[in-house]
């Protein structure tokens, strides 16, 4: 396999990748067509004057016929033109953008917790040979992932800030004062680790039930019992040969449940007034500000999509028989 | 090999059970409407108010009993999308083959890669709040996972020398497929399907927390909304519907983990 049919491989993954968000964007026309009264309000939002939604039905073609007003939908949507937001005056585009790193950051930071404790907790049955570790994993991962996030969210407010009052409960900065340098990220890190791990934990449940899962399986391979034949101990035969077999399906697996994590962090955002895409959403959602919810809603389909295609180049990456496929 | 504890294989069956029965039996245990204020504001557990009152007076043990029967509603729609709509798209897949096959599995990859949360949002945002619309959202997204596991027990079920027999002896496929296929398969598929039980009532859950639920009938999501405002000095409005909602995933989980644990072998041939 040579650098240039990897390229090849990419690029025809990108290619599937937008025709997913396509997609997405030809299913939210139906939407729009299909809810009840004028989609010019949908499309143009709420609160304009007479005159700018005469000028919007032309935009939008709205006296064409359908396949038309498709067409020019579809194309709005490639450029990134998601309309305008009268809830916060200005473009959709800019509105979301604006609110993506903080979700980004809430999201890595989940991400790389769950991965830690997902692989730490996966790999401790096979590590201590012990049947009662195994029973406290599998069922410890079994309840964390049947636990909805927002409800864990609440216990942790409830056990860390007030009746430990160790950490802030909401909010990305304490907004009384006005912190620079060093002491403002400080700030953002505290307030930024109750609701990472909260986020975290179901999806650190299920990369420790695969880890778990694929080790067993691992170890009956012949190169493990070879390691352990030539007299390794049995962390290096885990953590040097069976472990890094087992990265491949945890990122397969991550990247399946990108659309979840997202939801996650949307509910935790509402949770921790965490001021992310997710908050957003809700917020437009409740103020009926049509566009930023349908852009929201295309405009996350995308991160998705492209964290599923970025999790299959890791793979290929990670392991050279993915390629062939 | 692959072990489970004989505990799971009957307790994800015993939690629905129970959850069934609490549903069925909600206006005997909690009559009256669950929204109704029954007492003073904020009252811990007691005999009275097993599971306290909520800043309205409302009884939280009320609410817990009568939102069972719509976790499970939205669980059943869940799992009968997910087994109807993925049995017949993986059973056409898998039997069809050719462009088919590639069509139905590429519209897999679609809905699958669709945030059906942020369609849910969507589409409430759009239409407006229902527990119709929720559970039609739920039911049209949850067969992706359940068609791409039936399709490939369908394809190497084909491949079985039974099957073969059968097709080279006459057969018409669509008896091949009642007769020898499906009773090979289906346990398979309504453990996956059980798998999204549990998602479609966490994703009610959660939509109902956001306060984009269905206001007409109680759910656990909707208790947690109104905790969030509470829980600082009443943790008992937010612990029991949470515990209700983890129990009842657990449940479903757990029967699916017990069904396809039974069944993933090839199941001897008579």
């Amino acid at each position: 396999m040579t650098s240039r049919t990897f390229a090849a491989w990419v690029v025809r993954r990108l290619a599937v990748a937008a025709a997913v968000v396509a997609g997405v964007a030809v299913v939210t026309f139906v939407l729009i067509h299909l809810a009840p009264g004028d989609p010019i309000y949908l499309l143009a939002g709420d609160g304009g004057s007479p005159a700018y939604y005469a000028d919007m039905r032309a935009r939008y073609g709205l006296d064409r016929p359908l396949p038309a007003q498709l067409a020019t939908y579809l194309a709005a949507v490639l450029t990134l033109d998601f309309g305008y937001s009268f809830v916060h005056q200005a473009p959709v585009s800019r509105v979301l953008l604006a609110h993506a790193p903080a979700s980004l950051l809430l999201g890595g930071a989940a991400l790389a917790l769950a991965t830690a404790a997902g692989l730490f907790a996966g790999v401790l049955p096979a590590l201590t040979r012990s049947l009662a570790v195994d029973r406290v994993v599998r069922w410890g991962a079994s309840i964390t992932y049947a636990s909805p996030v927002f409800w864990t969210g609440q216990i942790f407010v409830y056990v860390f800030a007030v009746r430990l009052g160790i950490l802030p409960a909401a909010g990305i900065t304490t907004a009384r004062e006005t912190l620079t340098g060093l002491a403002a990220g400080g700030d953002v890190l505290r307030h930024l680790l109750l609701p990472a791990l909260t986020l975290s934990l179901p999806f650190a449940a299920i990369i420790a039930r695969v880890v778990r899962a694929a080790l067993v399986e691992i170890a009956r391979e012949p190169f493990v019992l070879a390691t352990s034949a030539r007299g390794f101990s049995r962390a290096r035969v885990l953590l040097g040969h069976a472990v890094p077999n087992v990265l491949p399906p945890v990122v397969t697996l991550v990247g399946l449940h990108a659309a979840q994590l997202a939801a996650g962090a949307a509910l935790i955002e509402a949770l921790f007034g965490w001021p992310g895409v997710g908050h957003l959403v809700l917020q437009a959602s409740l103020h009926r500000d049509y566009p930023l919810v349908v852009g929201a809603f295309i405009g996350i389909s995308a991160s998705v999509v492209f964290f599923n295609a970025a999790a299959d180049a890791v793979c290929a990456w990670l392991d050279p028989r993915v390629r062939q496929t | 090999m692959r072990r489970q504890d004989p505990a799971a294989r009957w307790m994800g069956a015993a939690i629905l059970a129970v959850l069934g029965a609490v549903a069925a039996a909600a206006p005997l245990v909690a009559p009256g409407d669950p929204y109704r204020l029954t007492g003073p504001a904020l009252t811990a557990p007691s005999w009275t108010h097993p599971f306290g009152t909520d800043d309205l007076g409302r009884d939280v043990f009320a609410g817990v009993v009568h939102g069972a029967a719509t976790s499970l509603r939205v669980g059943a729609v869940g799992a009968a999308g997910a087994l109807l709509l993925g049995v017949l798209v993986g059973g056409i897949a898998g039997m069809r083959g050719g462009w088919i096959d590639q069509a139905l599995m590429r519209a897999a990859d679609f809905v699958q890669a669709m945030p059906r949360f942020f369609l849910a949002i969507t589409a409430v945002s759009l239409f407006g709040g229902g527990l119709s619309l929720i559970m039609l959202v739920i039911a049209l997204t949850a067969w992706p996972g359940t068609a791409r596991v039936f399709r490939s027990l369908v394809v190497s079920t084909r491949r079985r020398e039974f099957v073969l027999a059968s097709q080279a002896a006459g057969a018409p496929e669509r008896w091949i497929l009642r007769r020898h296929v499906v009773p090979l398969t289906i346990s398979v598929a309504v453990a996956h399907a059980s798998y999204q039980a549990g998602g479609a009532i966490l994703a009610e859950a959660g939509l109902s927390f956001l306060g984009l639920g269905d206001p007409s009938v109680m759910s656990w999501g909707t208790q947690l909304g109104f905790a969030q405002q509470m829980v600082r000095e009443a943790w008992w409005t937010s612990v029991f519907p949470g515990l209700a909602i983890a129990l009842t995933v657990l449940g479903c989980n757990l029967l699916a983990d017990s069904v396809g644990h039974r069944t993933d072998r090839p199941q001897p041939i008579p």
